[in-house]
């Protein structure tokens, strides 16, 4: 999930009697199944909660493409190289539609990547590990793609209008990139001895930090009641890491790879897998900055941003230089 | 020189430049100025990557010794790689990078242009298909220099240092050897100094428009095209080909 911890705007979720008449109509819609559309009224805690989650996803999407780009140029073949560009180059267009959806709430793309930049929005703490050998590609695109998919199947039926949308759209191209990267992983897994090696490693390093995708357990999971009233979350984080682990344990059995956790074990009372949790600690102490990329990811964004300014700065001065020459034109004839 | 023997050379010299452009181009995944930018010079990277697969697979089968489009890019050193040097020079800024880029998609229009009518049909195949895609860069890459280059007056001193600092790589995509003598003999390509005249027009009025001056010094670097390359190559070869030289004979 790349929405992890979003602070729920507001006071707590509020009975029908401390709801003004606009916050009560506004409450029956959402639990009418109805979308809420840009142009209608909505609650400004909402609004800010929306803005926090759709551009924590955006900047997720975007700064996602750092770790699957560091292996572009390394990729082994012409056919992954191909396969992977196109991934990356789909992330950078869900950061664009999830950023269009943010605008529609009154807020501007500049604005929110100025404040990633700050410091004042997250992104994704799975965007802070590095991918080490090739066989994170894989692992990334099977793992990380997949618990993307499992919140985001969900979010295609969010209150949002805007977001909903974006999601369906989001969703077709995230299923495939998990596919590809199953692919990886299979090749990798049935190759020679150091390709499986290469899996397990990137298994190892990457299956505590997908889990921790899904954000808190529910029990510490503050900001989630609120946001499930108004239908921007629909499932817990523990459902969703369930649904997780249960979906991911047959495709590692026939990966023939080890679970990093020694616990997983199938619980047929539940019909689900028992599995340990994540290093709380770990996930917080990313998530303040001390992840092993965090200081990485953010300067090459920083990075990115200043040294394109005079790149946006120039193709702005010139389509305002044509405006005046086509009006000056149009004035002449 | 057979048929066969010119034909590999340059259908090398058509994929390796494509596949080093790729290569460079790629390099700014996630660190363009623009998400719109990230996208499109993703999407130029990897329209480069199919039109080598295709150049790189017809030289493997016109070389008639089993080697794979694969075996080509990733199990060959240095001295065998036949691109122009203009794609192997670093990324520079942006600019740069769009200035390079819009050199050689003016160059490779022209130069598919010709290709369609070879009467190698193979080779008039890939040409067709490439020269969509080509024709899309010509037009954006043009647009951006132009953007770039009459835009503000820090934007048009960085295109202008741009064109300068690239530009004594030009020349050798007119240079013409025995290569092509044997190919523009039999219809199959044409004599690359026979796309000067087109491919100055076209730059001059796209420099035109940019406000930038084509410098004056014909000064020409060259050697790509015949396996002399600069000292970067050899960087883009050890990152690309890591994973094939350390681990011989996998799959992946
Ligand atoms: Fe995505
Ligand atoms: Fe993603
Ligand atoms: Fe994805």
């Amino acid at each position: 999930m790349y929405a992890q911890m979003v602070k729920t705007a507001g006071t707590g979720v509020k009975t029908p009697d401390e709801m003004s008449d606009q916050e009560r109509a506004f409450q029956a819609r959402i639990d009418a199944g109805e979308k809420i559309e840009p142009r209608d009224w909505m609650p400004d805690d909402y609004r800010a909660t929306l803005i926090r989650q759709i551009g924590q996803h955006a900047h997720s999407e975007i700064v996602g493409q750092l770790p699957e780009g560091n292996w572009i140029t390394r990729a082994p073949t012409l056919e992954r190289k191909a396969i992977l560009l196109a991934k990356v180059q789909d992330e950078a267009g869900h950061g664009l539609y999830l950023y269009s959806a943010c605008e529609t709430l009154g807020v501007s793309r500049d604005e929110l990547i100025e404040m990633l930049h700050a410091g004042k929005m997250k992104y994704s703490s799975i965007f802070n590990y590095p991918t080490l050998n090739w066989a994170d590609i894989g692992a990334v695109g099977w793992l990380v793609d997949g618990a993307a998919i499992m919140n985001q199947v969900q979010l295609q039926k969010t209150s949002y209008g805007p977001y909903a949308r974006a999601m369906v759209r989001i969703c077709k191209e995230e299923s495939f990139h998990q596919r590809q990267g199953y692919s990886i992983m299979m090749k990798m897994a049935f190759g020679n001895a150091a390709q499986k090696a290469m899996a397990q490693d990137a298994l190892n390093r990457l299956w505590f930090p997908s889990l921790m995708m899904f954000g808190p357990p529910d029990k510490d999971s503050v900001h989630s009641t609120q946001s499930m009233a108004w239908r921007i979350k629909i499932n817990t984080n523990d459902e969703l890491r369930q649904r997780f682990v249960d979906q991911t344990m047959p495709q590692m059995k026939y990966l023939g790879l080890t679970c990093p956790d020694a616990n997983v074990k199938w619980n047929e009372d539940k019909g689900g897998y028992d599995y340990s949790d994540p290093d709380w600690d770990e996930f917080f102490a990313v998530l303040r900055g001390n992840g092993p990329c965090n200081k990485d990811r953010m300067a090459a964004r920083v990075k990115a941003w200043e040294d394109g300014e005079w790149v946006r700065d120039g193709l702005m001065a010139h389509a305002h230089k044509n405006k005046i020459k086509n009006a000056a034109q149009v004035a002449a004839e | 020189m057979t048929r066969d023997q010119a034909l590999f050379q340059f259908l090398l010299r058509l994929g390796d430049s494509t596949l080093i452009l790729s290569h460079r181009v790629s390099e700014w995944c996630g660190h363009a100025p623009v998400i719109e930018e990230d996208i499109a010079l993703a999407n130029t990277a990897l329209d480069l990557i199919g039109q080598t697969q295709f150049w790189l697979e017809l030289a493997g089968e016109v070389e008639g010794k089993g080697r794979s489009a694969d075996d080509l890019a990733y199990l060959r050193d240095v001295w065998d790689f036949r691109n122009l040097l203009l794609v192997e020079r670093p990324n520079g800024d942006f600019g740069k990078t769009l200035m390079r880029q819009f050199l050689f998609d003016a160059f490779q229009s022209l130069m598919l242009g010709k290709l369609l009518k070879s009467s190698d049909k193979r080779v008039a195949d890939i040409a067709e298909k490439a020269s969509k895609e080509v024709a899309y860069h010509v037009e954006r890459s043009a647009g951006t220099v132009v953007g770039l280059g009459d835009g503000t007056p820090q934007s048009h001193t960085r295109m202008q240092a741009a064109l300068d600092d690239l530009y004594p790589y030009v020349g050798e995509m007119f240079v013409s050897d025995a290569v092509d003598a044997v190919l523009i003999k039999v219809g199959i390509a044409p004599d690359p100094a026979s796309l000067r005249a087109d491919w100055d027009a076209l730059v001059g009025r796209v420099m035109q428009d940019a406000t930038l001056d084509i410098p004056k010094d014909a000064f020409t670097h060259k050697g790509g095209k015949t396996g002399t390359h600069t000292e970067h190559l050899g960087y883009i070869l050890a990152d690309m080909q890591f994973l094939q030289r350390a681990y011989p004979g996998a799959e992946w």
